[in-house]
């Protein structure tokens, strides 16, 4: 009994925090019964993971744009963009993916470069810079693809980044092997890190959940990442895209939580004036998120390129606020320094449910778009609510 | 003996498992200035917000009389309606509207809908005389001192035909002359047989003023003093606010100011592009090893500036003038530059731009100096938490936990936290702008214990402040600065209050 109320206790403190679990649950679950179990099977959950990559890469890297207080529109057809030049240079120009995938990162993290001058040194607010760059990159991206429209990319290596599977070295009961060792390993790390970080609480007198809660906790969070592995390994095993998602999201929860960098840019987006007296130097913070958004927008333009095996002249149309809404969806704050980069791709993967769910449904895209619309309100009014709640 | 216009009777008040209140009771009489004294988070402001109907009816236990009736109000205007008007610390102006446009908005003249500008202009002629403001009711707020804007706060609650006039600290950002001048214009008010209930920290002011004073601690009516019995004097409001008695808080210290330079001003002059004119103007001052310089003057006399153009704030104010640490010629480009010098400044304004109110205490501590905290830029979590223990210790920052959000805490630990990320830095000189601001005053004498152990272990302070008791008992030597420029110095021996003034108007 005491365990029950320490566990609501508990929810009711962090509700911003595992509301967005809860609900992501809770649309998955809707949507097994609705398809029948359709929804959970490997092969639609891989499919669903892998289409929602581009835009949980780009989430990240708005979630910090936000999270200091600007915004960045041109994100999407940056994506598109830098996706044509990297198809140019595949197919016209023969150039190698080890070296093709480089030179687009360092394009994105220069594009990005160019916003953060114009918006940390020069003093332009980011929405109208960046909506200069949303019609420059688009303008760039027709240009790109006007004498050949669709550029199809036939090299295999670089289409296996969005449709490949990393190799399974050997299959257990018709198992993908590496990815369970994969799987196995992560439940591990988290089990230790925990408990690690627990213990620590403990010898500062900081309050911790209950042993029992904890354990529940572990048991729950391990079984889910065991559940998704298992599911992932019995059809082709984890794929490129999903790796890539899984190395953006813990180099940049490890930048955000551990590093004085991170530390920096929450101080920047929570009180520029009082970083600025600290001796932060917000221009540079300001300079190095837009990089970074920049090179995760190049990134994402390699993902959705070698996804579709072509750059189009479409490419990147409305990432960008795909990519905000899935940020916003994740929790992070309009007035600035508060934000997870868990959450941004917990936010996308949101939204990219919803999206793989109701085609699985046969539900009319105008339906879709609502239903969606519907979603990012009630997030948001989720988010304020609770914030009222606790001041 | 005059009929009360107010009674709060039993008044209760609950936040999430935290009694703001618990059973006040407090009665104004009709036409008296009636103070309500306490320290930070004794329950004042709440009070108030329970009498101005903010926190509505319903949502706190007990009674509210005004004018002979029980009220419950739902929502401010409620309150408005009856006459009762609050008047916050921070002022509710629209920067951009005019004087007139001020007054009446919200409740704007209208004819057949159409809004009567003329008449509203006419109107606020009237209210502005009644408020001794003989100003251009088409001036712009942003255009009119802090003293004056107060002023035109009192002429739009004048405008709502107000009973009951409530004000929260109204000087806790006037220079001298003009907090006289409100109080001599609510004495007027008072003749008038408008009710003001006054909340104040400023002691000084609660004396010459009061007709009553309320004292509350710890969410309770503690005692009412009446000045007809000649109950209200410091001692007796500092001894039932603090619960013991002060002798003195202004504590004594035994360290011998060395004669070492450790900082050096010559000619110096900060020119400020945005406002298009000098903000300080041919400074020549210095601090040695060991001292306190106090820096007076009145609100605007160019003193914050001076302190940001010294903190590394070339980019704001463009600099001429040698700057010595240490006999060593140097510029600090920004402000990080001036941090390695080991200068630390303490922003006047903690809220706006001192502390990361949504973070937690120990990241607030942690800021200025996360380079000593980690390998490689990675932070290391054991030692930050280390270092905030100890400094919430040895400041006695009162917080359960150092994971305590920093906007949670009252002023003076909020204040502590900014020190205390300072000193975590090591600074050798310390600059702190209005160092107990808005704190009140058992926090205050913990505060200047921590300045003087600060100078005994070899640190220099430069306090700039508006209290011209804290310059004249802390400081070793007092600069007095006005229009930007220094006006003059003295000695801890020579200065006076009437000194200071006087040089601080010239």
């Amino acid at each position: 009994m005491n365990l029950f109320k320490e566990a609501k206790g508990l929810l009711k403190h962090n509700i911003r925090d595992y509301g967005m679990y809860i609900a992501l649950l809770v649309i998955m679950l809707i949507f097994t019964i609705l398809t029948d179990g359709l929804f959970m099977s490997s092969r639609n959950i891989s499919n669903l993971i892998d289409s929602s990559g581009y835009i949980a890469v780009l989430a990240v890297g708005v979630m910090l744009v936000i999270v200091i207080r600007h915004i960045d529109l041109s994100i999407g057809f940056l994506a598109g963009f830098l996706g044509a030049i990297a198809a140019i240079l595949l197919v016209q120009y023969d150039m190698p993916v080890f070296l093709v995938i480089p030179i687009i990162l360092v394009l994105g993290m220069f594009a990005g470069s160019i916003t953060g001058f114009l918006v940390a040194k020069v003093g332009i607010p980011a929405f109208v810079a960046t909506l200069a760059g949303w019609l420059i990159y688009r303008g760039a991206l027709l240009q790109a693809t006007e004498k050949s429209g669709t550029i199809n990319v036939d090299n295999e290596a670089f289409n296996a980044i969005g449709n490949g599977y990393i190799p399974s070295i050997a299959e257990v009961g018709g198992l993908h092997l590496l990815s369970l060792l994969i799987g196995a390993v992560f439940i591990l790390y988290y089990i230790y890190s925990t408990i690690k970080n627990r213990n620590n609480k403990i010898r500062y007198n900081f309050d911790v959940v209950s042993k029992p809660l904890f354990i529940i906790q572990l048991v729950l969070v391990s079984a889910l990442i065991g559940y998704i592995t298992w599911i992932l390994a019995g059809y082709n095993g984890f794929s490129w895209t999903m790796i890539i998602i899984l190395i953006v999201l813990i180099v940049y929860h490890f930048i955000t939580t551990k590093t004085v960098l991170g530390r920096h840019i929450y101080a920047v987006g929570s009180n520029p004036e009082a970083a600025h007296l600290s001796g932060i130097n917000v221009s540079k913070i300001t300079f190095i998120v837009f990089g970074s958004m920049g090179m995760l927008s190049a990134l994402s333009g390699i993902l959705f390129t070698s996804r579709l095996q072509s750059a189009t002249t479409t490419a990147g149309t409305l990432f960008e606020l795909d990519a905000i809404a899935a940020a916003f969806v994740g929790g992070v704050s309009a007035a600035g320094g508060v934000g997870k980069v868990t959450g941004a791709v917990i936010g996308a993967v949101v939204m990219a449910t919803l999206v793989n769910g109701m085609n699985l449904l046969g539900v009319g895209i105008a339906s879709q778009y609502m239903i969606r619309g519907g979603v990012l309100a009630l997030a948001v009014i989720f988010d304020v609510m609770t914030r009222k709640q606790r001041a | 003996m005059s009929e009360p216009i107010l009674e709060m009777r039993g008044i209760s008040k609950e936040f999430t498992g935290v009694k703001a209140l618990s059973n006040v009771n407090f009665k104004v009489d009709q036409g008296e200035i009636h103070c309500l004294v306490g320290e930070n988070g004794a329950g004042k402001s709440t009070l108030m917000k329970v009498l101005s109907g903010v926190y509505p009816y319903g949502e706190y236990s007990g009674d509210i009389y005004f004018d002979g009736q029980v009220q419950q109000f739902n929502k401010i205007s409620d309150s408005v309606d009856r006459g009762i008007v609050i008047i916050y610390q921070e002022l509710a102006l629209f920067p951009d509207l005019s004087i007139y446009e001020n007054i009446f908005i919200g409740n704007e003249l209208q004819r057949k809908g159409v809004l009567d500008w003329n008449e509203a202009v006419v109107r606020s002629k009237e209210l502005l005389n009644k408020v001794n403001l003989h100003i251009n009711p088409e001036t712009l707020i942003k255009e009119i001192g802090v003293g004056k804007q107060q002023l035109v706060e009192i002429a739009k609650a004048l405008s709502k035909k107000v009973k009951l006039l409530i004000l929260d600290e109204p000087t806790a950002a006037l220079n001298d002359k003009d907090s006289e001048n409100l109080l001599k214009l609510l004495r007027e008010l008072k003749k008038q047989g408008i009710t003001s209930i006054m909340i104040s920290h400023k002691l000084n002011e609660v004396i010459s003023i009061a007709d009553k004073a309320t004292v509350l601690r710890d969410g309770q009516t503690i005692c009412t003093l009446d000045a007809a019995k000649g109950e209200v004097t410091e001692a007796a409001i500092i001894k039932n606010m603090v619960g013991r008695e002060i002798e003195d808080i202004y504590p004594k210290r035994n360290h011998p100011v060395s004669p070492d330079r450790l900082l050096e001003l010559k000619n110096w002059t900060a020119y400020d592009p945005k406002l298009g004119r000098n903000v300080a103007e041919d400074v020549n001052i210095h601090v040695n090893y060991g001292e306190i310089v106090g820096i007076s003057g009145l609100m605007g006399a160019g003193r914050t500036e001076l302190a940001l153009s010294i903190f590394g704030n070339s980019k704001k104010y463009k600099l001429s003038g040698d700057l010595l640490v240490d006999g060593n010629q140097i510029q600090f480009k920004h402000t990080s530059d001036a941090i390695k010098s080991g200068i630390a400044y303490v922003t006047e304004d903690r809220k706006g731009d001192g502390l990361f109110l949504l973070q937690d205490i120990k990241n607030n501590i942690s800021i200025s100096n996360l380079k000593n905290l980690s390998d490689y830029g990675v932070v290391n979590d054991n030692e930050e938490i280390k270092t905030a223990e100890e400094y919430r210790q040895s400041l006695g920052i009162k917080t359960p936990s150092i994971e305590q959000k920093v906007g949670n805490l009252s002023g003076g630990n909020q204040q502590k936290v900014s020190i205390g990320k300072w000193l975590f830095v090591g600074p050798k000189l310390l600059i702190l702008d209005e160092p107990t601001r808005g704190i009140d005053v058992g926090a205050k004498l913990e505060i200047y214990t921590v300045m003087n152990k600060l100078i005994e272990s070899g640190m220099s302070i430069i306090m700039i402040s508006s209290e011209l008791g804290e310059v004249l008992g802390m400081s070793d030597r007092v600069y007095v600065m006005a229009k930007g420029e220094i006006k003059g110095e003295l000695s801890s021996e020579e200065a006076t209050q009437e000194k200071i003034m006087g040089l601080a108007t010239l």
